[in-house]
């Protein structure tokens, strides 16, 4: 047996990988259940019923993809240019505290124009931080994984201290959370008697913006162009640090959003219970859309649906939710080794 | 200026440093055995806290300790192995591998642990390794009775040290795993196998990590919390590239970070009323990312670090 480089990797099989790295995901996530002494069957009935059984539950699932989306756009154009922004936990974050800071008095806006303002204010605010990491990867040569995971604990820790200080609403029963965002900043929902709002839209907008972006522009081929080649890409007057730079204020900027549209559509206010694990998983997203802009609503829909379903079971059937998290893990691994699959064909004998 | 220098000089002050040390000093040599062989092992975080989980479990269900050391460092290894699958053998991301890996070990740590205790509010305390008082050493002025009376696994970790340099700089193996690391393709045409010398580091490697993870619950908080890794990991990373891939350096970028951290401890407790303690608890992340900019511009990286390996390759 050996590997055979392809020429060109046929659609379908882009369009299948995922939907097997899930299957896997879930043959290898029967073995937990068991461990926990369930049934699988039972378990995943429970699961998929949490996710889709009623139009809530639809709803839910939406409601948890949006952040999903945002943070999956943002690896997804990072790792198109083999950025490696591991930070979009602590970009979603600075963009809450971004819409915080603005959306809570300073300024009282109709929502026409305050709900754009808050959205560019968090977006400001995720590249800005991701400019640190930028800025040490292209004049220092300091490696931007770890940076980048770093300022997560040092930005959430931030936060911390914000909401045990001076942003602790007096009004929260000594719960550390800020101030609610002023009604012109709140997001509508669009369905009624559920949470989903209008947040959706926003995030289906720069998916396609996004798309766009990679697949008619310039930059867009710069940036691809940078994640093939780095080498050819100089040879051809590429700048590899703009390229970087440009990725980084797209990136940064995504995950900033998804901190301003869980703020001003879901909660409220901030909390430091507002993200749990949306950068990382964001980046399970990216890789199982294949790092397609629009490949990444499915697969964050997809991933949502996983959390609420196990989110369900878990109050049903006596499986930690945890499930879910492994689940992701195990989809991230399957679809990493799927790719193999689509450069390369098997070809069995010599 | 006085006080801090007093502060310096007392036991209790090191006896805290080695202690903040030992975890990082496991999982530095971890991830620097894997390096010093071309493979990036982002995994470690989760290697870490699937590690002090196993080691807690063991201990828990009423297994021994050095059992649990064991149990703990062969469950890191299943990992590593996992990771070696994907990057060694198929040649694939090591970025998002590690991250993969990072992700469900720690989800199977979490997902473990609510299975066994579903309702607790505090978590339960194992009885876990005591301090060892070396004879001799401990009699040392001020650093004797920190740094030689510890538990076991503080010792195994000084010599894991020494083990880990001379095997690297003193042994045909150590030569022929920093070869796979810096011109795989030489190390073939010896007729090498690099990619089971890779596999064998990065199993090594996990192992160390997953013991270092075991010291948490199993030497100093004797029990399991959530999130208890904490970026200890990552810390780690960053203390491999600033010691530039060796041994002692890494030993002595341990301590010294453990100086700060332990100086940090000390800090929010005089300075609480001034500054937030969070603006303290900061500071290790700072220190790290300063760390990477002091030494990143001549860091001499393993020149195949990241470069996947195929059997036949020609440069």
């Amino acid at each position: 047996m050996r590997l055979k480089t392809r020429r060109n990797t046929p659609v379908w099989l882009i369009a299948v990988l995922p939907i097997l790295s899930i299957l896997v995901a879930f043959i290898f996530g029967a073995f937990f259940i068991i461990w926990a002494g369930e049934s699988p069957i039972t378990a995943y009935i429970a699961l998929i019923n949490g996710a889709l059984g009623s139009s809530f539950a639809i709803t839910e699932s939406l409601t948890r993809a949006i952040p999903l989306i945002f943070t999956g756009l943002a690896a997804a154009v990072a790792f198109r240019a083999k950025f490696w922004n591991i930070g979009a936990e602590g970009q979603l974050y600075c963009g809450a505290m971004a819409a915080t800071l603005v959306g809570t008095g300073m300024i009282d806006l109709p929502s026409i124009i305050m709900i754009p303002v808050l959205f560019i204010a968090g977006a400001l605010a995720g590249c800005l931080i991701l400019l640190l990491p930028v800025f040490l990867k292209t004049h220092m040569k300091v490696d931007e994984v770890v940076t980048t995971l770093l300022l997560n604990f040092i930005i959430l820790l931030f936060v911390n201290m914000l909401l045990e200080g001076p942003w602790k609403d007096p009004m929260a029963m000594g719960w550390p959370q800020a101030a609610r965002i002023i009604d012109n900043g709140v997001l509508p929902t669009i369905v009624a008697k559920s949470r989903l709002h209008f947040g959706i839209i926003i995030a289906l907008v720069m998916s396609i913006i996004m798309w766009a972006i990679l697949r008619f522009t310039v930059w867009g081929y710069e940036i691809r162009a940078v994640g093939y080649n780095q080498q050819a890409s100089t040879f051809y007057g590429i700048s590899i640090n703009k390229s970087v730079l440009m990725v980084a204020l797209f990136s940064g900027g995504l995950a900033g959003m998804a901190g301003v549209s869980e703020v001003t559509g879901l909660k409220g206010y901030l909390t430091l219970t507002l993200s749990p694990g949306f950068g990382y998983t964001g980046i399970a997203v990216a890789m199982l859309a294949q790092l397609h802009p629009i490949g990444v609503i499915v697969s964050a829909i997809f991933l949502a649906s996983i959390y609420v379903g196990a989110d369900a079971m878990s109050r049903t059937v006596d499986i930690p939710n945890y499930i879910a998290d492994i689940l992701v893990a195990i989809s991230l691994l399957s679809v990493l080794v799927g790719s193999m699959l689509a450069r390369f064909r098997i070809v069995w004998g010599k | 200026m006085l006080e801090l220098l007093e502060l310096i000089l007392t036991t209790s002050l090191w006896a805290a440093v080695v202690r903040i040390a030992t975890p990082l000093i496991f999982a530095t040599l971890g991830e620097l055995i894997c390096e010093r062989a071309g493979v990036l092992n982002l995994g470690i975080e989760g290697i870490m806290t699937i590690g002090a989980m196993a080691g807690w479990l063991w201990v828990y269900q009423g297994g021994d300790l050095w059992g649990g050391v064991v149990f703990a460092a062969i469950v890191g290894m299943l990992f590593g192995f996992l990771h070696s699958i994907l990057v060694v053998y198929l040649g694939l991301s090591q970025h998002v591998s590690g991250i993969g890996i990072t992700m469900l070990a720690s989800s199977i740590s979490y997902y473990a642990y609510t299975m066994i205790i579903p309702f607790s509010t505090t978590p339960p305390k194992i009885v876990a390794f005591s301090a060892f008082e070396v004879p001799l050493l401990s009699s040392i002025p001020i650093i004797g009775g920190a740094f030689f009376n510890q538990t076991a696994l503080t010792y195994l970790a000084y010599i894991l040290v020494i083990v880990t340099f001379y095997v690297l700089y003193k042994m045909p193996l150590g030569l022929t795993i920093r070869m796979a690391g810096e011109n795989p393709v030489a190390n073939e045409a010896q007729g090498i196998n690099v990619l089971l010398i890779r596999t064998g580091a990065v199993m090594v490697g996990s192992a160390l990590m997953a013991i270092g993870g075991a010291f948490l619950t199993m030497s100093a908080f004797d029990a399991f919390y959530f999130g208890m890794i904490n970026g200890r990991g990552w810390i780690c990373v960053a203390l491999v590239i600033f010691a530039s891939w060796k041994p002692g350096k890494a030993f002595l970028g341990a301590i010294l970070f453990a100086l700060f951290e332990a100086l940090q401890v000390r800090a929010q407790l005089i300075g609480a009323d001034v500054i937030p303690y969070q603006i303290f608890s900061m500071m290790p992340y700072f220190l790290s990312i300063v760390a990477m900019m002091l030494v990143a511009r001549r860091a001499a990286y393993p020149k195949a670090l990241l470069v996947p390996f195929r059997q036949g390759d020609r440069i």
